[in-house]
């Protein structure tokens, strides 16, 4: 039924003149319910659609986008599109992937939730008892910035003018919470979240409140310090971080533009050996998973860095061309066009725990949150806001803020001598705790 | 309106609205030297609020059909069925809409083939500003929206919003190394706009400029230091340092660093900030607020003294405030709340060259890259793009980008200089917060910090 449209729209664009053309429509509905200190904040609900279209006049393309699915919205948007691709340059590397290399067989990645849904009481009762566990926690949680509770239920299709038409739905679940503790005038806020494709596959909303808390609470009492050079150590969450600006290097779009400091080190080591980043497409139920990409392609396994070596980039079919090389089936859609997007992203984990990790720092920075947009992607240089908790012989002695941690992230990733053993696929890219030998902490 | 809010709504709630909005976005970017990507877009739909005490109900739509906004009344409705009204209903709107920009032709209309040849010439101007530049990106955004609020209190207003933005990034290489230079501008303006007092050419070569500048900067020094901000841009200080701060949400649940801080001194009494939404033609000015609430003036500190708070029609309520005409959303698709228009610091006495002089160690930093802040312990970051050291009074060798941060209750305290030379930025800034974007405005004087962490790799 989805497909149906597309193909229609497909057709009155070749009729106008288009080459070729693909289209996406994706239609969802989201509800979510907050509760703050107890009571209900918000509750919204939506319904939304779009459709985008890329069209090709020979050589030259243009996209358009509506979320107006009616007959006279969806013809303007064809006139409107292929009008735009006459006046756009030729491009010896646009058009659609060789149809011979779309997806044969699209698998079901059990990405949808087949249970019934939830009331609206019952989904703000699970805002309430995670917000509830917060501020139950520790004394000292004396505020909040509230608890969501969210459930998003889509449905994608893809069609091109080479007869390419299938579609598939995901569900995703998700529950977050943001405490403020505070002790002798000093406040802390901090979160913590769990989201899933499947509600049952969801942290317990107490478990998701006291982690939470505990996070606000550990803050307490931070310290500035004086400017220094340690090892640091990134958790989980802040590690993924790292992972999501090589991705952005590693991406077409930065590579043709010559915008990436990944630029011409294909088959060069990048990263420490211990260092492996692998994005995998594939796994049932994941956050990331899709059965193919956004031109149609089979979505897999690609390892990005394997031991330290710069294995592969992540493309598209158009970014492909300009470099000369194969599409990586990483082309993602969203209402403007065709990008580069990643899957399930992660740093495989090493076989130290974090807390030997942090045993192995005689004084340096356990990093818990960083803050702005400090990364240059075109040289690698890093500057950025943090927060966490200084290590002493092996301890963690004392919360830390207002410093910021600062290097190269070519030099960080070879600098990076210890990967944990803590790796969780919660979330679309993950990495467990790494060790860095030595950064530049700034504070007073 | 009655039909869809329901003749018996009132009773029950505080306040409820609807928004509609109708949207066109047109993207152009030229890179290797010609426009290969052309985009347009077209969004449309309808959100139905309801409140009562803190509690707001939001249902949105893309089918703007009786039918779906009935239903999304209901759905908005449903929570004022599950708790008690406060009884005490929002003001009706007030005062008049302004009128800061009627345009002899939206940028929208501009003919294509203009714009097409404008993103050449720029491509030509930036590669011909340094020998070093091997790559322009170049783009043209133009947006209109068309918006009309109906409140329950028979409120009814539209707005129609032109929008452009103009950017050039350029990539400079020497000797296997490469830096990155962007520059732009725009506001609620013509396309023409672009093309008078030589604005296009000034984008091209600042952003050549500060790539090939990038070229040889040394490492950023890493610690407190005195820091000179330099005049427009920089302003992204006051929107992370106390911008957010005074957004009245944060303010009356208590979790702003500013909570309950009114009339203090937060900051030395040579500074007075503003966030004001009425300055014709700009990024960050409304005629009417997206409650439908008039735009003003509000006057956040004055010399030194913390005087007012940014409020939409919600929290104005809860608080016993009036409304600010600061009541923002991203588009139909959300609820509004607080939000910055243009905020900015009024002039000072000082001469900007002996504010610079007066530094016998430190920063001066001219561009800066995006912010955050944590609201709760006001700690605010923003990253320098274009930065120098100053020694003895004399702008010195170019350093890298580097973060600063510090605390907002406390960075404004230590402004012990205030230029007399106030400049707006050019046009460029967008504003992140719960996930909303909206356009916004920022604007500094030369000021001089004494202590601000510089986060750079040079102990």
């Amino acid at each position: 039924m989805n497909t149906d449209l597309l193909v229609s729209v497909l057709k009155r664009a070749a009729q106008r003149g288009a080459t070729a053309a693909d289209g996406f429509l994706v239609e969802e509905g989201r509800f979510s319910a907050s509760v703050r200190m107890r009571e209900i904040e918000n509750i919204s609900h939506s319904r939304e659609q779009r459709l985008s279209l890329r069209v090709f006049a020979g050589r030259a393309s243009a996209a358009a986008s509506t979320s107006d699915l009616s007959r006279d919205s969806l013809e303007r948007v064809v006139d409107e599109a292929t009008a735009l691709a006459r006046i756009t340059a030729d491009d010896p590397h646009a058009g659609l992937p060789d149809p011979s290399t779309l997806v044969a067989e699209v698998p079901d990645l059990d990405l949808e939730d087949a249970g019934a849904d939830l009331t609206p009481e019952q989904k703000i009762e699970l805002a309430r008892r995670a917000e509830a566990a917060a501020l139950e926690s520790d004394p000292r949680v004396t505020n909040s910035e509230g608890a969501e509770y969210s459930d998003r239920r889509a449905r994608y299709a893809y069609a091109t003018s080479h007869g390419f038409a299938h579609d598939y739905g995901t569900t995703g679940f998700s529950i977050s919470v943001s405490p403020i503790a505070s002790r002798n005038g000093e406040m802390q806020r901090d979160y913590w979240y769990s989201s899933a494709r499947k509600r049952a596959k969801l942290e317990d909303p107490e478990a998701v409140g006291r982690k939470a808390a505990a996070r606000a609470v550990r803050r307490l009492g931070a310290r500035k310090m004086k400017s220094v050079e340690v090892p640091v150590v990134f958790d989980p969450e802040t590690a993924a971080s790292l992972v999501r600006s090589i991705a952005g290097a590693a991406s077409g779009p930065s590579l043709y533009r010559r915008a990436s400091f990944l630029l011409d080190r294909l088959g060069t080591k990048i990263a420490a050996s211990a260092v492996t980043i692998v994005d995998d497409a594939l796994i049932p139920s994941a956050l990331g998973s899709r059965p193919f990409d956004g031109e149609g392609l089979a979505t897999g396994r690609t390892v990005l860095v394997r031991d330290g070596v710069l294995e592969s980039y992540l493309l598209d079919t158009y970014s492909a061309r300009k470099l000369g090389l194969s599409s990586t089936h990483h082309a993602g859609r969203d209402g403007s066009g065709v990008s580069v997007t990643t899957t399930n992203l992660m740093l495989l984990p090493g076989k130290t725990t974090p807390a030997e990790l942090i045993r192995s720092v005689k004084n340096g920075f356990y990093v818990t949150e960083l803050i702005g947009f400090g990364v240059n992607g075109v040289t690698g240089d890093y500057s950025r806001g943090a927060v966490g908790q200084w290590i002493e012989n092996g301890e963690l002695a004392y919360p830390v803020e207002e410093v910021t941690v600062a290097g190269n992230l070519l030099e960080m990733l070879s600098a990076i001598d210890g990967v944990g053993d803590d790796l969780i696929l919660r979330d679309r890219t993950v990495a467990p705790t790494l060790r860095i030998g030595r950064m530049v902490v700034a504070g007073t | 309106m009655e039909r869809v809010l329901g003749g018996n709504l009132l009773g029950r709630v505080d306040d409820a609205d609807i928004y509609l909005e109708y949207r066109i976005n047109e993207d152009m970017v030229l890179e290797e030297g010609a426009v290969k990507k052309a985009s347009r877009h077209v969004s449309q739909g309808a959100g139905v609020r309801a409140q009562s005490g803190t509690r707001t109900g939001y249902a949105h739509t893309d089918e703007i059909s009786l039918k779906n906004l009935e239903e999304a009344a209901r759905q908005a409705r449903a929570i004022a069925d599950r708790s008690a009204s406060s009884g005490n209903l929002a003001l009706p709107g007030r005062g008049r809409p302004h009128d800061l920009y009627t345009l002899s032709e939206p940028p929208i209309a501009a003919e294509l083939a203009r714009k097409l040849d404008l993103l050449r010439r720029i491509d030509a101007e930036t590669r011909a500003a340094d020998p070093r530049i091997k790559q322009v990106i170049a783009s043209i955004s133009s947006e209109e929206v068309i918006m009309l609020i109906a409140t329950a209190s028979g409120w009814t207003v539209g707005d129609v919003r032109p929008l452009t933005r103009l950017n050039v990034t350029a990539i400079a290489e020497e000797g296997g190394k490469r830096e990155i230079g962007s520059y732009g501008g725009g506001g609620r303006v013509t396309f023409d706009f672009f093309l008078e007092d030589g604005r296009w050419r000034r984008f091209a070569t600042e952003a050549a400029r500060q790539a090939a500048l990038k070229l040889g900067a040394v490492d950023a020094p890493a610690g407190s230091m005195t820091v000179v901000f330099g005049p427009g841009w920089p302003g992204i200080l006051l929107h992370e340092a106390i911008g957010h701060g005074l957004e009245g949400d944060f303010n009356r649940k208590g979790t702003s660093a500013f909570a309950g801080r009114m009339g203090q001194k937060v900051a030395s009494e040579l500074v007075t900030v503003v966030d004001d939404g009425t300055i014709a033609n700009r990024r960050g000015s409304l005629n009417v607020d997206d409650e439908g609430t008039p735009t003003g003036r509000t006057v956040l500190i004055e010399n030194g003294v913390l005087t007012g708070y940014m409020q939409d029609r919600l929290n104005a309520r809860l608080m016993g405030m009036k409304p600010t005409g600061n009541g923002r959303r991203e588009s139909y698709a959300y609820a509004p709340m607080p939000r910055m228009t243009n905020t900015f610091m009024l002039a000072g006495q000082d001469d900007p060259e002996e504010i610079l002089r007066s530094v016998k160690h430190g920063l001066y930093a001219v561009t800066f890259g995006g912010g955050q802040v944590d609201i709760t312990n006001g700690k605010f970051v923003f990253s320098a793009s274009e930065a120098y050291l100053v020694e003895d009074g004399r702008i010195t060798a170019p350093v890298k980008g580097a973060t600063l941060i510090g605390n907002g209750p406390e960075a404004l305290t230590r402004v012990s200089r205030v230029g007399s030379d106030l400049k707006l930025d050019e046009g460029v800034g967008t504003c992140g917060k719960d996930g909303q974007s909206v356009p916004v405005g920022v604007g500094l004087p030369t000021i001089r910090i004494d202590g601000i962490t510089v986060g750079g790799t040079a102990v």
